[in-house]
């Protein structure tokens, strides 16, 4: 199976050598693709200076949801088997991949979600204000889409092929995480969702704080409810 | 034309209409603006110059729709027309910004890609590079 791992990354020159190094360290046979959102500071050189993965660097910025789909079309180019999106901030573990593979590979699912929520454990798992944000989705998605999705703000997913395929078409631009889930269950998608640990980001603050959570969460549920609405594109 | 004589407000929205109609078809003449996007203006602006010569007919309308100062159905009628022209321009806005974005998405990996064949040909590429040049179909 070729894998290819999908950083997205936006000013992140303190964190992006340590993901990369964590995920080649990892397993050295993964793909590494940053793609590299127009950032204003060092982050392309940062990683190329790693000379252990791949460089898009983006003419301009697109947005989290544009960059990792940039990700999606880098896949489908050049034919991977699997896509996994890995945050490159820090908080996403290298060694949790394996769990998404597993899932993909045993052929359970088209698209395996690490979830904070799906157990209870120690990590972090974000705060109490978010995480009434976070069930909202969970109900919300779930009741749509008739699969249970417990943490649809998750961006550590890993895609098989066909997913690929759609997603490198259509995918969200911001905020697009539980939008995607949506979208991918109304095409018949199927999700599988496995417990893993997140650490706290290192450097940087959450893009989303005061007011904007407000947007955010009105943005992602009008969008969940068109979504729903849409006619099927696959199927 | 109108039963009554014309009066100060018609003349001022015929010459108005007429100056609109003139100046989107100079826009196109330049071709500062394309034939498709003209089309809604251009409507607006003869549909106006209709009503504003035709004085009976806005008359009849008004009074159809409980307008009961004409000119007013003017404005909306102009109202209308520029609400259409301003959601077809969001939609085009938003074809265009998905469009860019696949293009700044092809662009970024084509120019991955355009280096490490730039690269290649130093012979300094290492295996994956190799590999993954020889995937592309």
């Amino acid at each position: 199976m070729k894998v290819l791992i999908i950083v997205p990354a936006y000013n992140e020159e303190k964190n992006i050598v340590e993901s990369i190094e964590n995920l080649y360290n990892e397993n050295p046979e993964w793909d590494i693709v940053v793609i590299n959102d127009g950032s204003t500071d060092k982050t392309a050189q940062a990683a190329n200076s790693t000379q252990k993965a791949f460089i898009v660097n983006l003419p301009c910025n697109l947005g989290i949801g544009g960059a990792v789909q940039t990700g999606f079309v880098f896949a489908r180019n050049y034919g991977y088997d699997a896509a996994v999106q890995y945050d490159g901030d820090g908080q996403h573990i290298a060694s949790e991949i394996h769990k998404l593979l597993e899932l993909l590979e045993n052929g359970d699912c088209d698209v395996a979600i690490g979830s904070r929520f799906a157990y209870k454990h120690d990590g972090w798992k974000s705060s109490f204000l978010r995480r009434i944000g976070i069930k909202v989705f969970e109900i919300l998605n779930s009741a749509l889409i008739m699969q249970r999705i417990t943490d649809n703000t998750s961006g550590f997913r890993a895609y098989n092929r066909q997913a690929i395929e759609f997603v490198s078409r259509i995918y969200p631009t911001d905020y697009p995480e539980p939008e995607a889930v949506i979208l991918l269950g109304k095409n018949s998608f199927k999700f599988k969702e496995v417990p893993v640990v997140m650490k706290k980001r290192q450097w940087g603050r959450s893009s989303i704080v005061g007011m904007k959570s407000v947007y955010y969460m009105l943005k992602v549920i009008l969008a969940i409810l068109i979504t729903s609405i849409r006619k099927k594109i696959r199927k | 034309m109108g039963s009554e004589t014309p009066d100060k407000i018609q003349f001022l929205s015929i010459a108005a209409s007429i100056m609109v109609i003139l100046f989107v078809l100079e826009l196109i003449r330049r071709r500062r603006i394309k034939e498709e996007y003209s089309l809604l203006w251009l409507s607006t602006g003869f549909l106006f110059l209709f009503f504003s010569i035709w004085k009976d007919g806005l008359n009849y309308i008004s009074k159809l729709i409980g307008i009961y100062y004409p000119p007013a159905t003017l404005f909306l009628i102009l109202l209308v027309g520029v609400f259409s022209i301003l959601i077809h321009f969001s939609v085009v806005i938003s074809k265009l910004t998905e469009k860019n974005k696949l293009l700044a998405q092809e662009l970024g990996i084509y120019k991955m890609e355009l280096d490490l064949i730039k690269k290649q040909m130093s012979q300094h590429t290492t295996e994956k590079e190799e590999n993954l040049i020889k995937m592309n179909k």
